[in-house]
């Protein structure tokens, strides 16, 4: 990993998008040497995936997502891992984090609508063993994802000519 | 009635920039290279910290100087970034942008008569603020087989009895040129064997694509003999804030100081508020916007090149300054029927004073698309000639 590799990183970051040829300009590398480059941190498993910054709201399809607050009792020798591990394999649940604060592990769920996050959230995590307590938190709007502002902002004016 | 213009005003020439200006405002989807300043917003924690300020009613005259605080932050910032030694008391103004830090650092050291040597090409104002303060401004050019470094010996040609200054500004606005240590050493030996001041404009110091920046103060024993010039607008996206500062030793620093309290009496509160912010805590913002401007300045320039307009890469600030003598158009002609028949503004180089003729200065401070878009835009237009 140099130098070259993290800038590449951060271009494909803001936008995965773009051709070698593309990148290649940007980065003074020939586009030969970015696939080279961009296969091997795909192999290396530092780009894990190339995806969509999406404004489901907008979209329309009506999703429900919900933050969800686990407290949750260690195990012996595994700690957290092994109940994350767990959690993770199910596909509602889109983020899983372990916090420091007044709860442990932090889901971000999303479903068709409230039933279906209110009946994973009861039927499948509540009694799960080893968790102890869960709040769930309906998101109901979201203003910014990832970095990516969500709402419409004004183009600021320029003069056509200053030095 | 009487003429009532001064004959200094009516000494500096109008701006050759303002027919283009005129014309591009009533051309509709244009895309400007012609602007000098980020297409950033300044970063919302500056922002916030300055509306903060205004809600607690923060409104008042600021010392001359400017804030404490601020000086005091930029005195361990300029130290730890640049190695540059100025005492928070006395060897630091906090202006209304380098505009008139220039200004004051000119009037404080110009007697009528003196001659101020400029390398150019540089930004429009050099030229004029020496001759508002009665000098007489001397170009000295930097060639673009000097990659638009300062040439020592065209330095020594140009020296006179009646010299007094030399200013530069690297990176360069017109050509994103820059000096290293030993470019400097080269032209520091110049001046103190000619005992001669210093105003260095260093405003696109953070833009720096390879290497780091080296503070012409830091220099030799430059540093007692020179003006150090900086600000906000350009590292920061804060052009319209219009802060900047003045960093001299005591006694030039006082000088200017005294000029400052009456011009200006201090610089805008919430803009000095807003800088604070940003020295404090702006560094990730800065490297941010520093990285794309990188990443365009390198597409950009391969573009120039590849449909036949020949660009040095320039290691610093935002501009490509691309050579249109194979076209057989002067700078002027070339720029003119581009705004006209491709929709591109650009500025003819030879605004820019000597050396420029037959250049454009493209500033790269927009977005990777309309690069892209302006690019080809220009080749339609080379085709066409």
């Amino acid at each position: 990993m140099d130098e070259k590799d993290l800038e590449l990183l951060r271009i494909l970051e803001n936008n995965s998008r773009l051709s070698a040829e593309e990148i290649a300009t940007m980065t003074i590398l020939t586009p030969a040497e970015v696939e080279v480059r961009i296969h091997a941190l795909e192999d290396a498993g530092v780009i894990r995936k190339y995806t969509t910054v999406i404004n489901w709201e907008m979209a329309g399809n009506g999703e429900v997502a919900s933050i969800i607050e686990l407290k949750v009792n260690p195990e012996r020798d595994f700690g957290y891992d092994r109940i994350a591990e767990r959690l993770s394999r199910f596909r509602q649940v889109k983020t899983l984090r372990l916090m420091t604060g007044t709860y442990d592990l932090q889901l971000l769920v999303t479903g068709k609508n409230m039933q279906e996050v209110s009946r994973f959230v009861s039927e499948h995590v509540a009694p799960m063993d080893r968790i102890r307590e869960t709040a769930t938190h309906i998101i109901m709007k979201s203003y910014k994802e990832n970095g990516n502002v969500l709402f419409e902002q004004q183009e600021a004016e320029r003069l056509p000519y200053s030095f | 009635m009487r003429n009532f213009i001064s004959e200094r005003a009516n000494g500096i020439p109008p701006s050759g920039i303002r027919k283009f200006f005129d014309l591009a405002l009533t051309i509709e989807d244009v895309i400007s290279l012609g602007v000098g300043e980020p297409d950033f917003r300044t970063p919302w924690n500056i922002c916030e910290s300055s509306i903060y300020s205004i809600e607690q009613g923060v409104t008042s005259y600021t010392p001359n100087k400017g804030l404490p605080a601020l000086r005091e932050t930029l005195s361990i910032y300029l130290k730890q970034h640049y190695n540059l030694p100025y005492n928070s008391d006395d060897e630091i103004i906090i202006t209304s942008g380098v505009s008139e830090a220039l200004d004051i650092a000119i009037r404080a050291i110009v007697d009528p008569g003196d001659e101020v040597l400029i390398a150019q090409p540089s930004y429009v104002s050099y030229a004029p603020c020496v001759t508002l303060a009665g000098g007489q401004p001397v170009p000295v050019e930097c060639t673009e087989a000097d990659s638009f470094k300062l040439n020592p010996d065209r330095l020594q040609e140009k020296i006179t009895k009646k010299t007094k200054a030399l200013m530069i500004n690297f990176p360069n606005n017109p050509t994103g040129a820059v000096m290293n240590r030993k470019d400097l050493e080269a032209i520091a030996d110049v001046i103190i064997d000619n005992d001669l001041l210093l105003i260095t404009d260093e405003v696109y110091a953070e833009l720096t694509y390879e290497g780091s920046h080296v503070a012409a103060g830091t220099v030799s024993d430059l540093w007692q003999r020179t003006i150090t010039l900086n600000g906000f607008s350009k590292a920061y996206a804060m052009t319209g804030w219009r802060v900047g500062y003045l960093c001299a030793p005591k006694e030039l620093c006082e000088a200017a100081l005294k000029i400052h309290q009456y011009v200006m009496l201090c610089a805008p509160v919430m803009g000095q508020i807003g800088a604070l912010e940003a020295v404090r805590s702006a560094e990730e913002d800065k490297n941010t916007m520093v990285n794309e401007y990188r990443l365009r300045r390198n597409m950009f320039v391969s573009g120039l090149n590849r449909i036949g307009l020949p660009t040095h890469v320039p290691p610093g600030a935002f501009y490509a300054f691309p050579s249109v003598k194979g076209t057989g158009l002067s700078d002027t002609e070339f720029a003119e029927r581009l705004l006209k028949e491709q929709r591109v503004a650009v500025v003819p180089g030879s605004v820019f004073g000597a050396g420029g003729d037959y250049h454009l200065r493209c500033a790269y401070a927009v977005s990777r698309k309309q690069l892209t878009e302006a690019l080809g835009r220009m080749e339609t237009f080379l085709n066409g000639l």
